[in-house]
């Protein structure tokens, strides 16, 4: 008896949850990049006063959480739920984080599809009525990433075109039931969509399977077309996935060409930055969204995006093991106005 | 996207890549790698100089590249290094040197015995592994060799 | 005129592991026990030796010359001690530069920290 489901993976939600508040923090690096004045915080040092980059990524998360809580002129106490995740083994950052704050957890792992992932669930449990208020968060540290996934940062090794650049930073959103908007109006949640890409060098080859499944299936269920949107936007497909989608998006009759964007190619300027492909990692949607969109959104630039955040859900071991890499990609509209 | 295979897909996926600067790339290794090596030398005649005998200049050479390739590692710039020369930071003694040393570095958190020494041959390990162990080999193919004429 | 051969035999010894790195999937890693091994056999039938005596560290200085020296130092110590020799001779002709590497990196290790790439 689900009445809010439209087509095969899509949800309609019946009283769309309100964003009321969002916070964006980022790394030195990501300060210096094209959205630089999108964001609420700019770290000019990495460490953030830690003894280690994992430590700094559990204080950026952390600290990205209580700045959306009390931009949205909340606390801790009132906030229900708290949706989080990240990159590290065991989602560490976010446990860690998620202790200091005392708000009941629940710990999410989707890569970089993350922010996606937790903006489905918490939209979820507030239209179904579990809850009022919840926060949905993310992160990620170049630093920490970098040495769980490749090589020691000293290490003199040259990264190829198709690598991307782990964006160090957390962003946050605080949803309600009650609100003024941007809302959060549909959901079309992803399969996982593996086509045996094993180079973890080529992330965005890997999920832009992922991201077409998703997006055409979006466009399916809703009956919406590319038109619908003022931008269409992947979480860190990058130059390499940028590529791919366009071209199989129009192979599957949809024209992408006019208002789709990646994350993942906002954040640096890849020229000047140096970091190839683009950017990725569970910060880059999230803070771009928290920063650049949602600012865009209030400002009425921008009424309605379609986000959607990809992820590639491998892990060291299977990457060592030969294994291919399983992608992932979920589609959140947000929507400046809902009648 | 259902009409292709996986292996129609990996195909395309990988001609989606940007080719990597390979004239660039070949130039920046030989001349990192070269002047590197030219080093080595320069070091090599010095210890002549001093009157060592060949044994030990050429150890002499390689522990104070070692170190040199250490100590650069330390100070955070043989990373800047091999980003310019590639494989010409890498193939000398110096970048094993680089590999042996940044990992030491950057698992000094998770402490002394699992972080720093049980880390220090994560990438060099496999290089000593194959290299003592063909030597053995080559050693005892030696012998028996040589037995048979 | 000697370090012109130097430079040469070097830089080319270090383009043949660039256009792996560039044209395979192999990491640096891969490309420097290939390269050792390389060193090791080319050493035991006796490949090696001339391009030492014409490039002199242009061709002990890549790792390909360390694994010279260990194939060299087997069959020296296979020729004076036998089996035994053979399992010694490797290691001690390239202890230097192990010990060396162990010891710089235990120190470099405690006394500086790694910085984020920029």
């Amino acid at each position: 008896m689900s009445i809010k489901r439209v087509g095969k993976q899509t949800v309609k939600l019946a009283n769309p949850p309100s964003i009321i508040g969002t916070a964006s923090i980022v790394g030195p690096k990501e300060g210096e990049g094209p959205l630089k004045d999108y964001f609420d915080i700019i770290l000019e040092d990495d460490m953030w006063g830690q003894e280690s980059f994992e430590k700094a990524e559990a204080r950026i998360q952390e600290e990205a959480i209580k700045l959306a809580i009390s931009n949205a002129n909340m606390s801790p106490n009132d906030i229900e739920y708290l949706f989080s995740g990240d990159l590290l083994n065991q989602i560490i950052s976010s446990s860690y984080s998620a202790r200091q704050l005392a708000i009941p957890y629940f710990g999410l792992y989707g890569a970089c599809s993350t922010m996606a992932e937790s903006l489905s669930l918490g939209a979820m449990i507030i239209d179904g009525g579990f809850a009022n208020k919840v926060v949905c968060a993310t992160s990620s540290h170049f630093s920490s990433a970098e040495r769980q996934y490749r090589f020691p940062l000293e290490y003199g090794a040259q990264r190829p075109f198709s690598s991307q650049w782990t964006v160090t930073g957390a962003g946050a959103t605080v949803l309600s039931s009650t609100g003024n908007g941007p809302y959060i109006t549909y959901i079309t949640t992803g399969k996982i969509k593996d086509l045996g890409i094993t180079d973890a060098n080529n992330m965005g080859g890997a999920m832009a399977p992922a991201a077409i499944d998703t997006i055409s299936q979006h466009f399916k269920d809703t009956g919406y077309n590319p038109n619908d949107y003022d931008l269409i936007i992947t979480g860190d497909l990058a130059l390499v996935g940028k590529k791919i989608l366009l071209d199989l998006m129009k192979r599957e009759g949809y024209d992408l060409s006019e208002n789709y964007s990646d994350c993942g190619i906002k954040i640096f300027d890849g020229v000047e930055q140096d970091t190839h492909a683009g950017g990725s990692g569970c910060a880059c949607a999230a803070v771009v969204f928290n920063g650049y969109i949602y600012k865009e959104m209030m400002k009425g630039n921008l009424n309605r995006v379609l986000l959607i955040a990809t992820g590639a859900l491998h892990s060291p071991i299977s990457t060592l093991q030969g294994e291919s890499i399983p992608g992932i990609a979920h589609a959140v509209t947000i929507d400046k106005l809902v009648e | 996207m259902d009409k292709m295979t996986n292996k129609e897909y990996q195909k395309y996926a990988e001609k989606k890549i940007p080719k990597p600067t390979y004239f660039k790339n070949i130039l920046y290794a030989f001349i990192v790698g070269g002047l590197i090596c030219v080093l080595g030398q320069i070091l090599r005649n010095i210890l002549f100089k001093y009157g060592l005998d060949e044994k030990t200049v050429t150890s002499a050479t390689s522990i104070l590249l070692v170190f040199l390739g250490s100590f650069l590692t330390g100070l955070g710039f043989y990373d800047k290094l091999g980003k310019i020369g590639g494989a010409g930071a890498a193939i000398p003694i110096t970048g094993f040197a680089n590999s042996i040393v940044s990992p030491a570095m950057e698992f000094k958190r998770e402490g002394f015995i699992f972080g720093v020494a049980a880390r220090m041959f994560s990438i060099a390990g496999p290089v000593l592994v194959y290299g003592v162990s063909s030597s053995i080999i080559v050693g005892i193919l030696y012998l028996l060799l040589s037995k048979g004429r | 005129m000697e370090y012109l051969k130097v430079f040469l035999v070097g830089g080319f010894i270090c383009v043949i592991g660039q256009v792996l790195l560039d044209t395979t999937k192999l990491t640096p890693a891969h490309i420097l026990v290939i390269f050792l091994v390389a060193g090791v056999v080319l050493g035991a039938i006796g490949l090696y030796e001339p391009l030492v005596k014409f490039g002199e560290a242009g061709a002990t200085v890549p790792i390909s010359g360390f694994g010279y020296a260990l194939s060299k130092g087997a069959i020296d110590g296979a020729k004076s001690k036998g089996v035994i020799g053979a399992f010694m001779g490797g290691l001690e002709a390239t202890a230097g530069g192990i010990a060396a590497a162990i010891i710089f990196g235990y120190i470099m290790a405690i006394v500086s920290n790694p910085k984020t790439k920029s």
